[in-house]
């Protein structure tokens, strides 16, 4: 399993806007450099991607929630 | 007394609260959690939280302002800028529950709001627009005949492209055909539409601006601004009057965006924006903004006109205090917009605990701000945290005022853009008005993390 974590602090989204679909789900296979998730501070926006390929296992944090560098983004099942 | 509701935050909600207090206007401000003890909290009469720190749950969140307002009685509601000031749909809401919209009402907005009608109604009013195909390129048309009429450089760009995709460059003429070919068959497969059209390309632009007030009756403008140096199309640092402008370039643009003012009816304070050619002199309108803008203190340093003021007269008269004539121009203003920003780490925003934070005093020194020392800088709102405004006699001596100013400020606890600021005002393209719209990308050393 690799832990994708955040690089910074700010705001968890999964989705690229309101109303849009999320960036990927629990399930999907992943590729290097995809993305899964954006992070919002002041207005400013980064986009969270997989350094691993495989299944996406689950979301540590939900949409909205704040989040600091370190914390647990995904969970990635390698291969 | 008549009760206003402010739907905004920070330095603006301040703002408008100490104008209305002055003209005796009772005022509510709608807060997110984390705003409830700010220092605009603590400058309206009332607060009221709507909701937590996310703005769609709280600034943005049109039912829940509302309800606030007619909650507690409120007569009409100031929107600032951002947020919903320029939300045509907001604006009808507010006006059909009965309540006084501070700002044009929301068929202005959304005229303004729509690009080609927008440059459709600026046309109209006889605002010069940027010479184009106006609409589609017709495919049956001779696109060498209408580029001649354009001039080059020129950009061709998809009808249903935007956010800077699907725009290729035109040099010359015997570039044209070919890129015409390649944008529709780009434009086909990339939005499915091969619909292209052309427009004249500014090279290193100036961004130039009128400030408008109308009362549906009367229509007039305070002058104009400079707003060149942006980063990444923010503003940096705005001035006023706009310096290094033909007597007759300035005499156009002030006197075309009052009859844009006009050929809508407007009523509130508004914005024309231009791109200035300063090769070909020539001005260009980009838009108009239905609004109190950031930057509307240099004009009112430069006027004597509080313009919060004149927006509330409107809204509550129905007519502002000054006419045409009533408006004299006395030196120049500058106005930096600091940020808390990390201009070591590419601009990085910076939140946190506002440690110490000393203004500057003195004549012609004026701050706007919405937070102090203590403030908690939240990771939810924009990085501006304040405005430092100086007024001189000249371009010159304002420049020096406010490097001085900006050397007798101190912010501790959160990183801002003053380093930067510092540095733009000695460059010897400001100085010289040499700089335009993309002067901080083109200058390495401003952009690159040290």
């Amino acid at each position: 399993m690799a832990t994708i974590v955040s690089p910074l602090p700010g705001i968890f989204y999964r989705k690229p806007g309101p109303g849009k679909p999320p960036f990927a789900n629990e399930g999907d296979a992943i590729v290097v450099g995809q993305t899964l998730g954006i992070i919002e501070i002041m207005k400013q926006f980064t986009e969270i991607q997989s350094d691993v390929a495989g299944t996406l296992e689950s979301f540590e944090v939900n949409e909205g929630d704040m989040v600091n560098p370190g914390d647990a983004i995904v969970v990635v099942r390698e291969g | 007394m008549k009760k206003l509701l402010i739907a905004n935050r920070g330095e603006i909600a301040v703002r408008i609260a100490r104008t209305a207090r002055d003209m005796g206007i009772e005022t509510l401000l709608v807060a997110s959690e984390p705003d409830a003890e700010s220092l605009a909290a603590r400058t309206a009469d009332h607060v009221v939280v709507v909701g937590p720190a996310a703005a769609p749950a709280s600034y943005l969140n049109q039912d829940a302002v509302i309800t606030a307002a007619l909650d507690n009685g409120c007569h009409a509601v100031h929107p600032g800028y951002g947020f919903l000031s320029e939300n045509a749909a907001f604006a009808r809401k507010v006006a059909d529950a009965g309540l006084i919209w501070v700002g044009p009402d929301a068929d202005a907005i959304e005229m303004m709001g729509n690009k080609s009608m927008a440059r459709e109604s600026a046309r109209k009013a006889g605002v010069p627009v940027l010479r184009g195909s106006d609409g589609p390129l017709d495919p049956a048309a001779d696109a060498v005949d209408v580029a001649r009429g354009i001039g080059y450089p020129l950009v061709v760009k998809a009808s249903a492209g935007g956010g800077g995709r699907g725009i290729r460059f035109v040099n010359s003429e015997d570039e044209l055909l070919e890129t015409i070919d390649m944008a529709r068959g780009e434009a086909a497969s990339v939005f499915g539409d091969p619909t292209v059209y052309l427009e004249r390309f500014v090279q290193h632009a100036r961004h130039v601006e009128v400030q408008v007030l109308g009362d549906g009756t009367s229509f007039i403008h305070l002058g104009d601004r400079d707003c060149s140096m942006q980063r990444r199309s923010q503003k940096v640092i705005e001035e006023a009057p706009a310096p290094d402008l033909p007597d007759s370039v300035r005499q156009t643009i002030r006197e075309s965006s009052v009859e844009l003012a006009r050929e809508c009816g407007y009523s509130g304070a508004g914005t024309v924006e231009f791109l200035y050619d300063p090769v070909n002199h020539e001005a260009a309108f980009i838009e108009m903004n239905t609004r109190i803008q950031v930057e509307h203190p240099i004009t009112e340093q430069i006027t004597g006109i509080d313009l919060i003021r004149e927006q509330l007269l409107i809204a509550f008269t129905g007519a502002m205090s000054v006419r045409q004539d009533d408006i004299r121009f006395s030196g120049h203003a500058i106005e930096c917009r600091i940020n808390a920003e990390d201009t070591d780490n590419n601009f990085f925003p910076s939140p946190g605990l506002i440690t110490v934070m000393e203004w500057p005093a003195g004549d012609g020194v004026r701050v706007d701000t919405g937070v102090e020392a203590g403030s908690t800088v939240s990771p939810y709102y924009d990085s501006m945290l304040a405005k430092l405004i100086v007024h001189a006699d000249t371009r010159e001596s304002a420049i020096e005022a406010m490097l001085a100013a900006l050397d007798g400020t101190r912010i501790e606890g959160v990183k801002t853009t003053i380093p930067v600021h510092k540095l733009l005002l000695g460059r010897p393209e400001f100085a010289a008005v040499s700089h335009h719209s993309k002067f901080i990308e083109t200058v390495a050393d401003l952009m690159e993390a040290k």
